[in-house]
């Protein structure tokens, strides 16, 4: 039997928290498309791609994290999706690359860092980024059922 | 490397707490059935906007010393654009994909090989878009920077805003049910 999820603030204001440290001990926040485009760049050298050991060590983190959070709760559960949606998932994910790629950063390392440092291309990202999904969310509404 | 690893760890278990390793969850955002996805990360920025502003009043925490993104006002409106397109049809974004693939899901792995690809596709073709990827670059620039006002001004804002649009969610959540 699974627990329920936690209380969005309450979890949020961990995160909130675990951002902070990342200040604090890092001097940077958090990332995850900075992971991707880390390996992406051992096989292409093109200037948007950097490596970063640091991005590749919390990711691995993240996935430990999560694995232990979800065994905590009861719900590890291996999970395969009918084959539309995971093309659908696919694809969505390819898309979200080329955006990280020209926006510098994705929902980890813009728009949450940034966003708790003020940084004005960070929110610009954010609502962009809001903007963009609600506007195609009832085109692909179908896919969801 | 142990600060990387033991941040990113709280920072996969607070997102898998929440429910956000689970793609029909965050889809429900843009839908409006579930505004987990709002609430969770707008709570997360005031808490960590809240807790950088103090600790570097209180001289604990160099804010100058932390890295600000940097602005690049229009490949970030064109990547925020194509970013939430992908984000909706995905129903993960890349460090939600990452918990969702961690505690089984097969979606996850998918959108994290999307991911992959996407990233590799626009650095092989990068050549074409490289001017505009340097165009409109604003350096570190801050709301406080660019309004002219104190920090703390923009910090009380900020969170005045998010206190109204928490209270709007609880609503709207209330009544849809």
């Amino acid at each position: 039997m699974s627990k329920p999820y936690s209380d969005p603030y309450l979890a949020g204001t961990g995160l909130g928290l675990t951002l902070l440290a990342a200040f604090a001990l890092a001097g940077r926040g958090l990332g995850a498309s900075g992971a991707f485009t880390s390996v992406a760049a051992r096989f292409v050298d093109a200037p948007p791609l950097h490596r970063s050991d640091w991005l590749l060590f919390e990711i691995g983190g993240v996935f430990v994290g999560g694995f232990l959070s979800a065994l905590a709760a009861g719900r590890f559960r291996l999970v395969l999706e009918r084959a539309p949606r995971m093309a659908l998932a696919f694809l969505g994910g390819a898309v979200m690359g080329l955006g990280a790629v020209l926006a510098r950063g994705c929902t980890s390392g813009l728009a949450l860092t940034g966003g708790a440092l003020l940084s004005v291309g960070s929110w610009l990202f954010m609502i962009a980024a809001f903007a963009g999904a609600y506007l195609l969310a009832p085109l692909v509404k179908r896919a969801w059922r | 490397m142990i600060t990387a690893i033991a941040i990113g760890i709280a920072f996969g278990w607070f997102l898998e707490r929440a429910g956000l390793g689970n793609a029909r969850k965050l889809a429900g955002q843009f839908y409006l059935t579930d505004l987990t996805v709002f609430k969770v990360m707008f709570s997360a920025i005031v808490t960590a906007m809240l807790g950088a502003f103090w600790l570097s009043r209180l001289g604990v925490l160099d804010l100058a010393a932390v890295y600000v993104p940097e602005t690049y006002l229009l490949p970030q409106l064109a990547g925020g654009l194509l970013f939430g397109a992908g984000f909706v049809v995905a129903g993960l974004c890349p460090g939600t994909s990452c918990v969702a693939a961690a505690t089984g899901r097969g979606d996850g792995a998918l959108v994290m090989l999307g991911m992959f690809a996407g990233v590799l596709v626009t650095g092989l073709a990068f050549a074409p878009l490289a001017a505009f990827y340097e165009s409109s670059a604003q350096g570190s620039l801050t709301f406080p920077q660019l309004l002219r006002v104190p920090y703390g001004v923009v910090v009380f804002g900020v969170v005045a805003i998010a206190l109204s649009m928490f209270a709007a969610a609880e609503r709207w959540e209330r009544r849809a049910q």
